[in-house]
């Protein structure tokens, strides 16, 4: 088994008074695809937000239970949420670039971590804009705005920007779910790159898209961890009924 | 369901043809009539207030704009020369009082936007607070500016620093400029709020997420995105400002004052002020009339010109916003 990068014990989130997940505890390894499904509603992306704290924007969450990435509380006192969101990257469902130009986009993160040589940061852009398959299509255009690009090309800038913070882990919520088919198929070949240097954990409402770039899948329903298992026997021969009926389209 | 549908349309068809029918939907017709008249004659009355009133100013006010006009100072118990340091007073007027209410009152809006939680204790009172300011007549924000900046603050300066002798506890430029600073602050923070709200929260989250802290978030995505919003702000304040005569009537403006303000301890003219001096105070109203109508349209003027280029920028940012 690899090196678990994500540890989840028994953690329990509440929105107010309104539970929202119950009792999870999981086990995430790095450098794998992990893919969260569920029907609407069943707390995969609340839960994915908790792993870089994102629900602390949100009034009236509180979470209790241990997680814990490279063995450390990340809920813990001491722990600082800044430091701990440059390790844990996220993409989220509606591309959001500043309304910047590309290249300020990429140079966001690093410039806010003190980064200002101009070299320096030239060479990081670069490299980002080239993990996130972009970079032939921008090159002779970085000082362009960002809002020029089409909605495909603004997602994989998105991914460009946050792995120029060079985190450990990204976190993608839906990522792929506005667009059109040929630039889904885009994001997905290059989550499929990214395995190799980072811990990816996706949360998609398309169960084919789970299938085709996913290690491991959790089945998350009503706020419950379901199932959790390579990604071949969650589509093959799950364990649990609730699981099978939802991948057959039962419910859902 | 279709017959019923089919009586349906027989009986308004007959109905059509009842000839009680046909007076009542006459009747009616008369009456639509009469009430859009109403409304449109109310509207056109509107149109026609305004187009009096530029007219009027502008014939009155025309021949008297030259440049000697714009530039020099009052003569002969003002009845003739110009009206140079009323302009120059309420430039720097307004110049200081947006140097105390925008940084003000744009700190106050980002406290209110970014940090206070919407229904937090705080931010309902600060809210309420901002209310109440904006509905204050100006007359009694002089009084205040009186009572608290002059009498209290710059007798208590007075007596600390000069050992008594009357320096700052007197009507200044300095006083009149943070009294109006204070009618202006609700514009100010309303706007400038209006303006942060646009920054659509995705923007903050991609920020927080890329390991930004909060107040990198707002200095180097919300307030460069919102820019325009505080300009327009800050340009809505001014022009309230300059076009204001009570506030600085018991606080820093002067019926006539020999020499442009030079220290913040000085008083000075004001357009609207001379305006009002002019036609009340004057030992010959008549003979100041065409300065009286040169001012009124320096002072139109200028207001019109603030208003217009807020509105501008306010249309440029609402085209951002659906782009």
């Amino acid at each position: 088994m690899a090196f678990e990068k994500i540890h989840t014990e028994k953690m329990v989130l509440h929105y107010g008074s309104k539970m929202a997940l119950n009792d999870i505890t999981i086990s995430i390894p790095e450098k794998k695809v992990t893919a969260f499904i569920g029907p609407s509603g069943c707390g995969k992306s609340t839960f994915l937000r908790s792993l870089n704290r994102m629900n602390d924007l949100i009034e009236g969450v509180t979470i209790e239970g241990k997680i814990l990435i490279d063995n450390i509380n990340i809920y813990d006192k001491n722990i600082d949420v800044v430091t701990l969101r440059k390790k844990v990257g996220m993409v989220f469902q509606k591309s959001n670039p500043f309304a910047k130009s590309i290249y300020e986009n990429v140079a966001y993160g690093p410039r806010i971590n003190g980064v200002n040589d101009k070299k320096q940061l030239d060479e990081i852009v670069e490299n980002a804009l080239q993990n996130a398959a972009i970079w032939e299509e921008v090159k002779d255009r970085l000082g362009d705005s960002a809002m020029g690009l089409s909605g495909g090309q603004q997602q994989r800038l998105c991914i460009a920007r946050t792995l120029a913070v060079n985190p450990e882990i990204v976190l993608m919520d839906e990522p792929a779910s506005a667009l059109d088919p040929l630039s889904t198929s885009k994001i997905e070949e290059l989550i499929v790159e990214l395995k190799e240097k980072y811990t990816i954990v996706i949360v998609t409402h398309n169960m084919q898209q789970a299938a085709r770039i996913s290690d491991l899948t959790a089945f998350f329903y009503l706020g419950q961890l379901i199932e959790f298992d390579k990604t071949k026997k969650i589509f093959t021969n799950p364990e649990k009924k609730q699981t099978e009926d939802y991948i057959t389209g039962r419910f859902g | 369901m279709i017959e019923s549908f089919n009586k349906n349309i027989k009986g308004i068809l007959i109905n059509e043809k009842n000839p009680e029918e046909m007076i009542k939907s006459f009747k009616n017709n008369i009456k639509g009539i009469l009430i859009e008249g109403l409304t449109l004659s109310s509207a056109i009355i509107i149109i026609a207030i305004v187009v009096v009133m530029f007219t009027v100013i502008f014939i009155g006010g025309k021949d008297q704009i030259t440049w000697e006009f714009l530039t020099s100072f009052p003569e002969d118990g003002m009845t003739k020369g110009g009206i140079f340091p009323a302009i120059y007073g309420t430039a720097l007027l307004v110049i200081l009082m947006s140097i105390a209410a925008v940084p003000f009152g744009t700190i106050t809006a980002i406290y209110l936007t970014e940090y206070a939680k919407e229904s937090s204790i705080i931010a309902k009172t600060i809210r309420f607070a901002v209310r109440t300011l904006a509905v204050i007549p100006s007359i009694i924000y002089g009084l205040f500016g009186l009572g608290f900046f002059i009498k209290f603050v710059g007798t208590q300066m007075d007596n600390a620093f000069l050992g008594g002798e009357l320096k700052w506890g007197q009507p200044n430029i300095l006083w009149a400029s943070l009294t109006m600073s204070l009618l202006t602050l609700p514009v100010v923070i309303v706007s400038v709020e209006e303006a942060l709200k646009t920054v659509p929260k995705e923007l903050r989250a991609a920020s927080l997420a890329l390991g930004a802290t909060k107040w990198q978030t707002i200095w180097k995505v919300v307030i460069p995105g919102s820019i325009s919003g505080i300009m327009t702000g800050t340009i809505l304040a001014v022009s309230r400002g300059a076009g204001e005569v009570a506030p600085i009537l018991f606080t820093g403006v002067a019926y006539y004052v020999a020499t442009l303000p030079a220290s913040l301890s000085d008083q000075f003219m004001v357009l609207g002020y001379h305006i009002y001096v002019m036609t009340t105070q004057s030992a010959n109203v008549d003979q100041t009339m065409p300065i009286q109508f040169g001012t009124t349209l320096v002072l139109l003027m200028l207001t019109f010109i603030l208003n217009f280029s807020a509105i501008i920028l306010r249309y440029r940012i609402r085209k951002k916003k659906i782009d």
